[in-house]
């Protein structure tokens, strides 16, 4: 049997004339609707391929996306980012966070900034090196900023699941994590009066695969059934997303409203059962998480279950953690445009006071959020 | 020698001139050098020179296909050569933290010593100092090099429309070593830096009257920034076939799993070259015969200028802006 090489996992699923031929479906089936279609991505990692691979180039006039907030860093609070900033200056204490996450401005600066000033933040790439860390340094603390969907859930899980096993003392959480479906539902049907959520534009959710392969295809159930909108769980590969939308186009065509799964290489119904189980026994629902930019979101964000508060940084440094809610900027749009109802280009503060370098709503803060994509790759989708 | 470099070695003293003799002396050896005035009396015609400097600081100092003092001699030697001149002169200044090896320092002159002689170059003046622990990580090389002009008139001004874009092997693969070095990521096949002075490269495209228009290794930033930089100051857009972009197998799997673009990633022996399209294939045959990798990428245009446009296989396009910050891995 020929050796399974890394290539072959995306080099098919990246092939240009699979990519023409989806986009020739795309077009025929659109062309036998007499509306647009708004097809909402809800992840970042589905904004980027769509952006990186030109995808709204391959689309016909009546098939339209909107950004998601499925962007764990763009939709982090400045409250919370605040928090990281002073636990990483409180004495003998290591801040670890995963990637992007240190380039995000709080109300004082970002991590980095933290770190130019003498902070010790590192970053990594899996929350298991927090192991290493705090081995090599038992003088100290370590505290993992916990963040990311539930594509990461399982391993601040499995880290948590480590730490009370080996007995380690010296390893504390702050827990920061967020989950799809809760999001999606405060999109088109917000139980906050203020949010004008009945004008949302949404029509059909493109559903992000590595959250089901944690959760299932099952957490997606409700939308078709009791908000009416399709979802297909998709792969974040160029061929897979454009499979995706065809399946959502086709749904439209032949008048159905479904759960219907592209990745099915991967993905199941029930998703990874050991996973959740972990996640079960350490985290409980939060009543309600702020969300940059869309306000709070009920049942939408995780806490460590009481019975863990000992590893927990946000009880034991309560003292020192700032407790304000800071809003972003009046003339920022980021709640319309997730919701579908505003571009990009529409903000006032677009590309003038809000740019990646200096970003004042959420989705200017990483490459995954919707302006940020307008603002780097914008001429070339509008010409 | 000791074992080890102590603050004493950079007392100015008995131990200073020990090391200096006993290790960058014992390699670097030259007549210039060895008349240790305080400044280097140097013959070159006053009128054709290129002068450079940079500063090292790579972590960790050895890595696959390379060390710090490879690195040194190469960035310095290669910017010289990218200006279609030949390094001649070079100093080095070293800053070594307290406790480094002594070993491992003269491991670093000697290959400093060798690249030194691939490029037909001398260090004709040096420094050296150590600092107090925790000052430096380990140690950190500046040098800055002299070159005498071999071809005149290269310059990231000159490009025009209809011009071919021209990369000299595959990209990225410093980059992607030093990343995989530093997080200790053990790959099946071995990935060693591209880290290699260009000048024999630069030197056998002037001799076959390659006119070369504009020529820049593609450092930090990778091939993106050199691009970039050519659009802006050119004022002229850039169009780039994506699928003709050499890279890989190692480094397209490391940007797979870290996130990275192989475009934005470091080279350090890896140029990109600006011709006029009569000489595209000439410069090609030449570059082939030091790598098979070596191919035309892109031409240059007006379609929007200052900018760089990725052409996909199937037909979309994209701007390749410049990374920003650091370079940081996404989490989705």
């Amino acid at each position: 049997m020929a050796e399974l090489e890394l290539k072959n996992l995306y080099d098919d699923f990246r092939d240009g004339k699979t990519l023409q031929a989806y986009a020739k479906i795309i077009a025929e089936d659109a062309a036998k609707l007499d509306r647009t279609i708004n097809i909402m991505e809800v992840c970042g990692g589905h904004t980027h391929s769509i952006m990186k691979y030109g995808i709204p180039q391959l689309m016909p006039e009546n098939i339209n996306f909107i950004h998601g907030p499925g962007c764990p860093v763009c939709i982090m609070p400045k409250e919370r980012i605040d928090h990281a900033y002073v636990l990483a200056q409180q004495p003998d204490v290591i801040l670890v966070t995963l990637g992007d996450m240190i380039k995000v401005p709080g109300s004082n600066g970002s991590l980095q900034d933290a770190r130019a000033k003498g902070a010790d933040v590192r970053f990594v790439y899996s929350p298991m090196e927090c192991l290493k860390i705090a081995e090599e340094n038992p003088d100290k603390k370590v505290i993992f900023f916990a963040i990311g969907f539930e594509t990461t859930i399982p391993m601040t899980a499995v880290l948590l699941d480590q730490v009370i096993k080996q007995g380690i003392d010296n390893i504390l959480f702050h827990i920061n994590h967020v989950t799809v479906p809760e999001v999606m539902v405060e999109l088109i049907d917000s139980r906050d009066e203020h949010v004008d959520s009945y004008n949302n534009q949404i029509d059909a959710f493109l559903g992000p695969s590595h959250v089901s392969v944690i959760a299932g295809s099952k957490i997606y159930e409700k939308f078709p059934k009791e908000y009416g909108r399709p979802v297909v769980v998709s792969g974040f590969e160029p061929v897979d997303v454009m499979e995706g939308i065809s399946m959502i186009v086709k749904q439209f065509v032949e008048n159905r409203c479904e759960l219907e799964v592209q990745y099915k290489r991967v993905v199941t119904r029930e998703g990874n059962l050991n996973a959740q189980r972990l996640i079960d026994t350490y985290f409980d629902k939060v009543d309600l998480f702020r969300w940059r930019g869309l306000g709070n979101v009920p049942k939408s964000g995780l806490k460590l279950k009481e019975a863990y508060a000992k590893y927990d940084a946000e009880v034991l440094y309560k003292e020192v953690l700032p407790l304000a809610e800071i809003e972003d900027h009046k003339l920022c749009i980021c709640g319309d445009i997730l919701r579908g109802m505003a571009k990009p280009p529409e903000c006032t503060i677009f590309g003038t006071a809000c740019k990646p370098t200096t970003p004042i709503g959420s989705c200017m803060v990483s490459s995954e959020g919707a302006c940020a994509a307008y603002y780097k790759y914008g001429n070339l989708i509008t010409s | 020698m000791n074992k080890t470099i102590t603050i004493a070695h950079g007392n100015g003293g008995e131990e200073n001139n020990e090391l200096i003799t006993s290790i960058f002396y014992k390699h670097f050896k030259n007549d210039i050098l060895s008349k240790s005035e305080d400044a280097a009396v140097l013959g070159v015609p006053h009128d054709s020179i290129v002068m450079t400097t940079d500063s090292f600081t790579v972590s960790p100092l050895f890595f696959p296909g390379g060390d710090i003092g490879k690195l040194a001699v190469c960035g310095t030697c290669n910017d010289i050569a990218m200006m279609g001149a030949q390094p001649k002169y070079l100093t080095c200044s070293v800053i070594i933290e307290e406790g480094f090896s002594t070993r491992e320092l003269e491991k670093i002159v000697r290959s400093m010593k060798k690249e030194l002689e691939l490029n037909n170059a001398m260090i004709v003046s040096g420094d050296t100092k150590v600092v107090p622990k925790g000052s430096v990580d380990k140690l950190f090389i500046n040098t800055t090099g002299i070159g005498e002009i071999m071809q005149p008139g290269i310059s990231a001004h000159n490009l025009k429309e209809g011009m071919r874009v021209i990369v000299s092997r595959d990209i990225g693969r410093h980059g992607a070593a030093i990343f995989a070095a530093r997080e200790g990521i053990t790959l099946e096949s071995s990935l060693e830096t591209d880290c290699a002075s260009l000048y024999p490269q630069v030197k056998a495209l002037i001799d076959v009257g390659v006119k070369i228009v504009a020529m820049r290794d593609a450092t930090r930033g990778g091939v993106a920034a050199v691009l970039n930089e050519w659009a802006k100051t050119s004022e002229v857009c850039i169009e780039i076939e994506e699928e003709k972009i050499p890279v890989s197998e190692e480094v397209r799997g490391i940007c797979e799993m870290l996130g990275f673009e192989a475009v934005n990633l470091a080279n350090e022996g890896t140029f990109v070259l600006a011709i006029l399209p009569e000489d595209e294939h000439k410069a090609i045959e030449v570059l082939q015969q030091f790598n098979t990798d070596a191919t035309a990428i892109g031409t240059v245009t007006h379609q929007h200028d200052g900018k760089v446009i990725l052409n996909s296989s199937w037909g979309t396009k994209r701007f390749l802006d410049l990374p920003t910050g650091e370079l940081l891995p996404r989490i989705c």
